[in-house]
């Protein structure tokens, strides 16, 4: 156990109040009376709903299909009756609403039947194929299909890391899984292996968590090696995490399978045994609800309970709550709407009061004091790019590598005026993507007129020659066999057009704009020159073209 | 909208100033008890004229009092440039120190954070180049003066002028001074450093308030509130450009002891240099802008017609800031080494 570990710059070390949740073990929510599952819980395409209203369903039984490449499955956590399919409430800081299947419980909870999977006999790619259906999607929370990430084609992983690190504040949903479950979620790593075939694995959990530390070691198998990491937010960032236990940084704009390391969070390595060993689809998780509650703690709580029945499951809220904060203090946003469910990315709850969550003090002008860079893991300059983003010279602030920013929020936490950097930086950089999405389908909207434009001279250029080769061959055809009778039909139809065309000429010659006859020498000499200089301009236009 | 983090540090821009504030009275203490209580006519005349300033711009731009008071900015220029200051000069000259510093230098160029320049340094050039017999006039340690001033002769000296006192009594040249115009008559250095304004190290007295200077700039460092990079490469340029003229002309410059120990140079390598809106903010760029503003120092002293460089060194580096910044941004975690000297050079 005498990793060298290696510690990248910055970081912070805000209060932890992991010990506000993590005394209790996990506890499991009562059945609830109706669930809201959306379809959208993973990067990517959201599932296509495959149930309509009044279809009933069974627990574990697919709601909605993987969509795509980037997609995956999502399953009913009950059995019961589908009562909705339709926008609802999501747990999102923009509070749009998401298309869900609403499902309304019919109290039996029965399940479809569970076939467990012997994985070691399987071939990788087609335990991927499962994993798919399954609908496994990274659960630190950026809720990646993880079926994706198992496949090892072209990448040549050799080391996969759990992140057990959890360091965001107030949460402890990974901490009481890896002290509860840890034999468990040791198989599910041993499944992740198989799938890539990787040699190295390591277990990083932060030195705060001595009880997971110990129960992680005692189920590991001596092919693992669990890590304790020092505590120091955002250590627990995959980039971080990865630099933390083998001083690879991951290449700026890539992803750590660059490099061979694939990273999984501990929760996922739970749900995939779930899934292959049992069987089970993801259809629940584990939970932290803290904060201002009644009692906080975690709760395996099945994937669309409405995140009011969780707060009313940890005791209610205290007096004097003050909202909510989906996700750590750190990185988390406030929750819109407490009907919004629990999804795959949801691990924590944390209900705000006024002492536990001061008002934010005034922001104050920036001093460039160089604390937010000093802070930065990713070692940015956050102070110019805050001075570029309020000047909204997004070009300017991209060129400080502002992509780079993992939005760990630690420079907003060291900022002595209190500026809030993030939002800064969140700000510009949708108004970056937005210009670009504008640029792309400018550039898209040019690229066609071109193309039509290109087409219809093609297709005249065609009609063109073609008419000159029926002409030669009529012609050929007239000098060859002048007895061939001709089309009477076809020549009438000619003379008809010629006939109109004609006319149509003639009109052109004899209309003549009213207000241009009569007028005196010097005007029409001036509309002369007027028209002299346009036919000059039509003739140089159309040897431009 | 607000998002996260949700949670804060307890950073804030009023400590800060105050903490440095903190590390400056172990040398404002030594020169009082040194130099008598004339810095405390100095200190508290300056005060009072920056917060009136300060308060009255902050009324005239519409900005609000309490926040932009409070962050005590105002107060430690006013330390600083007191600190700059002879002591016992005349109330008027604080006055117009000041109003440069905090109206001129500060205010119109934005406010806090917004200032090219350090309002301190802007002030002390100012006044230098427009009242150079004032800024001369430097209190004498009490071990050499003929005359005991207590505070009240203090505050009669500073707002009645010299009248009843005479100035001689209480006043003599820097050591800075006293070398340079000594130096160029080819006095020899054992005849100039035996005077007896001369100490163990710099000038008498001051030698022990530069100490002390340095005590609360080591305090600065060790409560991270200065990164090393600028004090050390403000005090290396200094020592280092001394050195080496001394070795090329011991008759006309001084040893490095001296230039460290003397005039502004330790306030300036933790105090002045250091301010955050003006220095160079990124690590190799901290080390560039000091070590220049060293060199000018002693370019100036050795060279120019001031007896100190402190300020027109530090104003001069802070002109090159934007510049420096630019061409030293550190590389970014995940990028090649390369990359990073180029990163800004694109618009």
């Amino acid at each position: 156990m005498t990793r060298k570990l290696f510690t990248f710059n910055g970081g912070v070390h805000p209060d932890g109040h992991k010990s506000a949740s993590n005394g209790a073990p996990i506890r499991s929510m009562p059945l609830l009376p109706r669930y809201v599952v959306p379809m959208r819980q993973h990067i990517g395409a959201p599932a296509r709903p495959i149930v309509a209203v009044g279809d009933a369903v069974l627990r574990g039984q697919m709601l909605g299909a993987a969509e795509g490449y980037v997609s995956t499955a999502v399953h009913a956590p009950t059995s019961g009756r589908v009562v909705a399919v339709e926008p609802c409430a999501a747990p999102h800081p923009s509070g749009l609403f998401d298309l869900a299947v609403v499902i309304e419980a019919d109290g039996l909870d029965q399940s479809v039947d569970f076939q467990p999977l012997d994985w070691r006999a399987l071939d990788p790619s087609a335990l991927r194929n499962r994993i798919r259906e399954m609908g496994l999607a990274g659960q630190g929370g950026a809720v990646f299909p993880s079926y994706i990430k198992l496949n090892p084609a072209g990448q040549n992983i050799h080391t996969l890391i759990l992140n057990g690190a959890e360091c965001e504040p107030w949460i402890t949903c990974d901490d009481r899984l890896m002290r509860e479950r840890a034999p468990e979620l040791v198989r599910g790593i041993e499944i992740m292996q198989h799938a890539l075939g990787c040699k190295t694995i390591l277990i990083g959990i932060e030195d705060n968590k001595p009880e997971a530390l110990a129960a992680m070691r005692a189920a590991a198998p001596a092919t693992m090696e669990v890590v304790s990491v020092p505590t120091l937010y955002p250590g627990g960032g995959g980039k971080q995490l990865t630099y933390t236990l083998t001083g690879v940084e991951t290449p700026t704009g890539g992803r750590s399978t660059d490099v061979g390391i694939q990273v999984f969070n501990v929760g996922t390595a739970y749900s995939l045994y779930r899934a292959v060993e049992l069987g089970e689809p993801v259809i629940s998780r584990v939970v932290t609800i803290t904060g201002h509650v009644q009692q906080p703690g975690n709760f395996e709580v099945r994937i669309g309970s409405p995140l009011s029945d969780l707060i009313a499951a940890a005791g209610g809220a205290l007096a004097g709550a003050s909202g909510e904060i989906v996700g750590g203090p750190m990185m988390g946003f406030d929750l819109m709407d407490l009907a919004a469910p629990v999804t795959k990315a949801v691990n924590c709850l944390i209900v705000k009061s006024p002492t536990l969550f001061p008002a934010k003090p005034i922001e104050l002008p920036c001093i460039r004091c160089g604390a937010c860079a000093r802070a930065c893991p990713a070692d940015l300059q956050p102070f110019e790019m805050y001075w570029y983003s309020r000047a909204k010279d997004f070009g300017r602030a991209q060129s400080y590598n502002l992509f780079d920013c993992i939005e760990c929020g630690c420079c907003a936490y060291v900022c002595p005026s209190h500026i809030p950097l993030v939002d800064y930086f969140r700000f510009s950089k949708s108004e970056i993507w937005e210009r670009e999405r504008e640029k792309s389908s400018a550039d898209q909207a040019r690229v066609r007129h071109e193309f039509k434009a290109f087409r219809l001279a093609r297709e005249k250029q065609e009609k063109a020659e073609k008419f000159a080769k029926a002409a030669e061959k009529s012609k050929a055809a007239a000098g060859s066999d002048a007895t061939a009778p001709l089309d009477p039909d076809a020549e009438k139809k000619k003379a008809i057009l010629q006939a109109a065309l004609e006319r149509a000429q003639k009109a052109r010659e004899t209309v003549e704009p009213r207000n241009t006859e009569n007028l005196p020498p010097r005007v029409q000499k001036e509309i002369d020159e007027i028209e002299s200089r346009r036919a000059a301009v039509d003739a140089t236009m159309e040897t431009k073209e | 909208m607000i998002g996260s983090p949700y949670t804060l540090g307890r950073n804030n821009t009023s400590t800060i100033m105050l903490k440095v504030m903190l590390a400056l009275i172990p040398g404002i203490l030594a020169h009082a008890w040194l130099f008598g209580p004339g810095i405390w006519v100095s200190l508290f005349l300056c005060s009072t004229f920056a917060i009136v300033f300060e308060a009255l711009l902050l009324l005239m731009r519409g900005l609000p009092m309490k926040p932009f008071l409070s962050d005590n900015s105002a107060l430690l220029t006013a330390w600083l440039l007191a600190l700059s200051l002879p002591t016992l000069a005349p109330w008027w000259l604080y006055a117009i120190g000041i109003f440069i510093a905090i109206v001129i230098a500060k205010q119109l160029y934005g406010g806090i954070g917004q200032n090219l320049f350090n309002p301190a340094m802007v002030g002390y050039a100012a006044l230098i180049v427009s009242f150079p017999v004032y800024m001369t006039q430097w209190v004498a340690p009490l071990a050499l003066a003929d005359h005991m001033l207590t505070l009240w002769d203090a505050f009669d000296v500073v707002f009645a002028g010299t009248s009843s006192i005479s100035a001689d009594s209480y006043t003599s040249a820097t050591v800075l001074d006293t070398w340079k115009t000594q130096a160029r008559l080819q006095t020899p250095v054992e005849t100039i450093l035996g005077q007896s304004i001369f100490g163990w190290a710099g000038g008498r007295g001051q030698e022990i308030v530069v100490s002390m200077y340095l005590l609360g700039g080591l305090y600065l460092l060790w409560d991270r509130l200065v990164t090393w990079h600028i004090p050390l490469a403000f005090l290396s340029g200094v020592a280092g450009s001394a050195a080496v003229l001394h070795l090329i002309d011991p008759m006309q410059h001084a040893d490095p002891l001296l230039h460290l120990f003397s005039g502004g140079v330790m306030l300036g390598a933790f105090f002045i240099a250091t301010d955050p809106v003006t220095a160079s903010s990124t690590p190799r760029g901290k080390l560039i802008y000091a070590g220049m503003a060293g060199i000018l120092t002693m370019i100036i002293r050795g060279f120019g017609g001031y007896p100190d460089g402190v300020a027109f060194a530090v104003l001069l580096m802070n002109i090159c800031v934007p510049f420096i910044d630019n061409y030293t941004q550190p590389r970014v975690f995940g990028h090649k080494r390369k990359q990073a000297e180029k990163v800004v050079g694109k618009t």
